[in-house]
């Protein structure tokens, strides 16, 4: 689908609130450290837009006119396969971005991103973005480790994809998914986890099973306990 | 509070595939779209099977996971 930029700027709302708006902006990695000057000059050039869960935010193959920023909830940055299959590529979260690569190549969107819950995202359009990148060094500094740490990240998801079994993928996914030092609990589907780990949702339920019988986790109604981290991390791959 | 399957009706089509796989009987269609009849009935089902999320064409039931540790676990409980 094509235009949605425009209609996401309609849809833009005043940005009223300028303190609280800095502050949201200086949330994401792009804007660390930036002073409040910076932050009310950059401000000018965002937009703001709420969206629904499961609303389509951008998709894969259109131009890519605007880097986007998790305000508050969470986005699904994936790819679809021809026959219809879903990779996630990353879920962005408060403070993360996405379709910052393509913006910057000047290419199309290298994927679909899809609001998982409520979502408010802040964004900039490729010519406000690139004023403010020549205005600000620190700014090109913070985009350097962002897009850095992205690679890595898609690194590790090709690592993933080609060396480790499915049961490590999914002790990973769980892993990364576990509620994390701030108290944010995150929620996943079998379908969501399937198209993380790349595979079928038929082979989420198997791999859980397994990992309670062995012991590394325990399947409440609506819950997974992680009961032995260890083991998980051993399984997955990662350090411990 | 024990957690139900998440419906979001603006995406159900009224199949019924969910009702006719549901083990536990919970579900029914209401002018053509999914509905829980009966809470108490899904509340002493022990397990989250998620068969009617997995049978659903478009997603409209969702049967979300928490995942936390053994450590967390106490505060998800009383929230």
């Amino acid at each position: 689908m094509s235009g949605a930029l425009p209609n996401n700027l309609e849809a833009g709302i005043i940005l009223d609130d300028m303190s609280v708006k800095a502050e949201s902006l200086q949330s994401s990695a792009y804007f660390s450290g930036l002073g409040s000057e910076e932050l009310d000059s950059i401000l000018k050039q965002v937009f703001e837009k709420a969206v629904a869960r499961g609303e389509v935010i951008l998709f894969e193959g259109e131009p890519a006119r605007a880097v986007y920023f998790v305000i508050s909830g969470v986005v699904k940055v994936f790819k679809t396969s021809a026959d219809g299959k879903e990779q996630i590529l990353y879920l962005a979260r408060p403070g993360d971005s996405f379709n910052d690569v393509p913006v910057f190549s000047g290419g199309l969107s290298l994927a679909s991103a899809e609001a998982m819950t409520q979502v408010v995202l802040y964004g900039m359009e490729k010519d406000n973005l690139e004023t403010s990148l020549r205005e600000y060094p620190e700014l090109a500094e913070n985009i350097l480790k962002v897009l850095s740490q992205r690679m890595e990240q898609i690194i590790s998801l090709v690592e993933d994809l080609s060396f480790r079994r499915v049961t490590g993928r999914v002790a990973k996914i769980l892993l990364e998914n576990a509620e994390d030092a701030t108290g944010q609990r995150h929620r996943l589907t079998q379908q969501e986890m399937a198209a993380m780990a790349g595979t079928a949702r038929e082979m989420i339920g198997r791999s859980l099973k397994i990992l309670e019988e062995e012991g590394k986790v325990r399947l409440e109604r609506n819950r997974i306990v992680l009961t032995d981290k260890e083991a998980l991390r051993e399984l997955a791959g990662v350090g411990l | 509070m024990t957690k139900m399957p998440e419906i979001d009706r603006s995406q159900c089509n009224g199949c019924g595939l969910c009702v006719e796989v549901c083990s536990c009987r919970i579900l029914m269609l209401i002018d053509n779209v999914v509905e829980i009849k009966e809470k108490a009935e899904c509340q002493r089902c022990t397990r989250w099977c998620t068969v009617c999320e997995m049978v659903c064409p478009t997603g409209a039931i969702q049967c979300p996971f928490e995942v936390v540790t053994e450590e967390t676990q106490h505060s998800a409980d009383t929230s």
